[in-house]
């Protein structure tokens, strides 16, 4: 048994929206991988919970007329890894997700829910980031659609207003088209585990695959929330594919990161990996794109 | 104010059979299943989801029990261990294989581990031995060293296969 005071089920996400307008508190509960293991510590013992769980309306990934990449937040991790529209175009984020716990909470776990409870280390996020996602709510006034960076406010804090849930994750063609990707998870264990530092980045090459023409890298547990490397995208942009470019890509990251000292981690050992796994996940993007290293 | 406990009727399907019950919404699917099915294959190991103990097939996909709401069972099929013998008790071929491979210990971790398997095998697929290793990474077990686990996962994928 779980210490929950009051449970609202949602039958449709209209639904979903009277109840969080009416029980402010409530917490959302999508696939509770998250929510009832707090539960279960203590830290939401007593709170009352909406599910959105059974709202299938919010699960799937389909590839829409104008060529956007829609996930819909309910979309569990395993789903989004076997999606046929992911795997020709983001295939990136399958694997980043692939690698969340193990397969029981990969079958549980969502994308909506993965990125609305604002952690820094979720797996998604970075690869999210680095694609530009846009964030899709729901609320009472109708749609908003925001982008991933604005959507994270501060460590556990998203902008989930008054009233909404998060019902997709949109990816726009321009954001992909052209784009090969690499995440890497640094962790203590393969499975089960979060990560120590986590880092997906992805590049467009010129034709003849000599020059990035554009290169975007995000980090998760380089900071409070997943964040963008502005200083390392501007060293690698319209730079020559070569190992130069690589270095310097890694340490420029370096001045737009501030990783902390945690439990798992030194903050020197996290700026390490900040810059290390920046060279290994632009050369491995270089190299998915064509480009010769 | 007072607490009022809320009941809610869950329809599914358990082990091929249709069933019905009125359920406390507070409860997991593991309090679902073992008190009121009494299908105590279904362990209670950590209760937070990293143990694997209580692994449950839910329309073919594998789920700890534990931090799954019983609610949200309305209109599913569940599958616990209990389901995988013959109709006079006979050992499926995976139960088997892990008697015979000396998989089991203590058994705590075992229905978890096999039930998986089962979405392993049912896939039809060939996995490598590392394949295998991540399928089954999301259950621990503190006796076996995992080696003899993986040999009979391994051993009954080939055999349906026909390649052993």
């Amino acid at each position: 048994m779980y210490d929950i005071n009051a449970l609202y089920e949602a039958n449709s996400v209209e639904q979903a929206v009277a109840l969080r307008l009416e029980h402010p508190k409530a917490k959302i509960i999508a696939g509770g991988s998250d929510v009832l293991v707090q539960m279960r510590e203590g830290k939401l013992a007593g709170s009352d919970l909406i599910s959105i769980y059974m709202l299938d309306e919010l699960r799937g990934v389909t590839l829409e007329g104008d060529g956007t990449i829609r996930i819909g937040s309910l979309t569990s991790f395993s789903h989004i890894t076997k999606s046929p529209v992911i795997q020709a175009h983001i295939n990136v984020l399958g694997e980043a997700v692939d690698m969340v716990g193990g397969p029981q909470v990969r079958n549980i776990g969502t994308i909506g829910g993965n990125t609305c409870n604002g952690v820094t280390s979720a797996d998604s996020a970075s690869t999210l980031m680095a694609y530009d996602a846009v964030i899709e709510l729901t609320g009472p006034g109708g749609k908003r659609l925001v982008p991933i960076q604005e959507f994270y406010l501060k460590a556990g804090v998203v902008d989930l207003r008054e009233g909404e849930i998060q019902t997709a994750i949109l990816i726009r063609r321009e954001s992909y088209e052209g784009y090969k990707g690499h995440y890497i998870k640094y962790a203590m264990r393969n499975a089960m585990d979060i990560a120590t530092t986590g880092c997906s980045a992805n590049v467009k090459l010129s034709e003849d695959k000599q020059t990035i023409l554009d290169a975007r890298i995000a980090y998760g547990v380089a900071g409070p929330v997943p964040m963008r490397a502005p200083s390392a995208e501007a060293a690698a942009k319209g730079q020559p594919v070569c190992a130069e470019t690589v270095a310097a890509f890694g340490k420029a990251a370096l001045d737009d990161v501030n990783p902390r000292t945690s439990w798992r981690a030194s903050r020197e050992l996290r700026l390490q990996l900040v810059e290390e796994l920046a060279k290994r996940c632009l050369t491995e993007a270089i190299q998915r794109s064509g480009g010769d290293l | 104010m007072e607490h009022q406990t809320q009941y809610k009727l869950v329809k599914c399907t358990i082990n091929g059979k249709k069933t019905e019950n009125m359920v406390d919404v507070r409860a997991s699917l593991t309090d679902m299943l073992r008190n009121d099915y009494r299908l105590t294959s279904v362990k209670k190991g950590c209760e937070v989801g990293e143990c694997g103990a209580c692994n449950v097939l839910i329309d073919g996909e594998c789920f700890n029990s534990c931090i799954y709401l019983a609610i949200w069972a309305d209109g599913k099929e569940i599958r616990t261990l209990e389901g995988l013998l013959g109709p006079n008790g006979e050992l499926s071929d995976i139960q088997q294989a892990f008697v015979d491979e000396t998989a089991v210990q203590c058994g705590f971790c075992t229905p978890g581990f096999i039930m998986t398997a089962v979405e392993i095998l049912e896939s039809g697929k060939e996995y490598t031995r590392d394949e295998l290793r991540k399928l089954l990474s999301g259950h621990l077990c503190r006796c076996t060293g995992y080696e003899n686990i993986l040999n009979a996962v391994e051993k009954t994928m080939k055999r349906r296969l026909g390649k052993a």
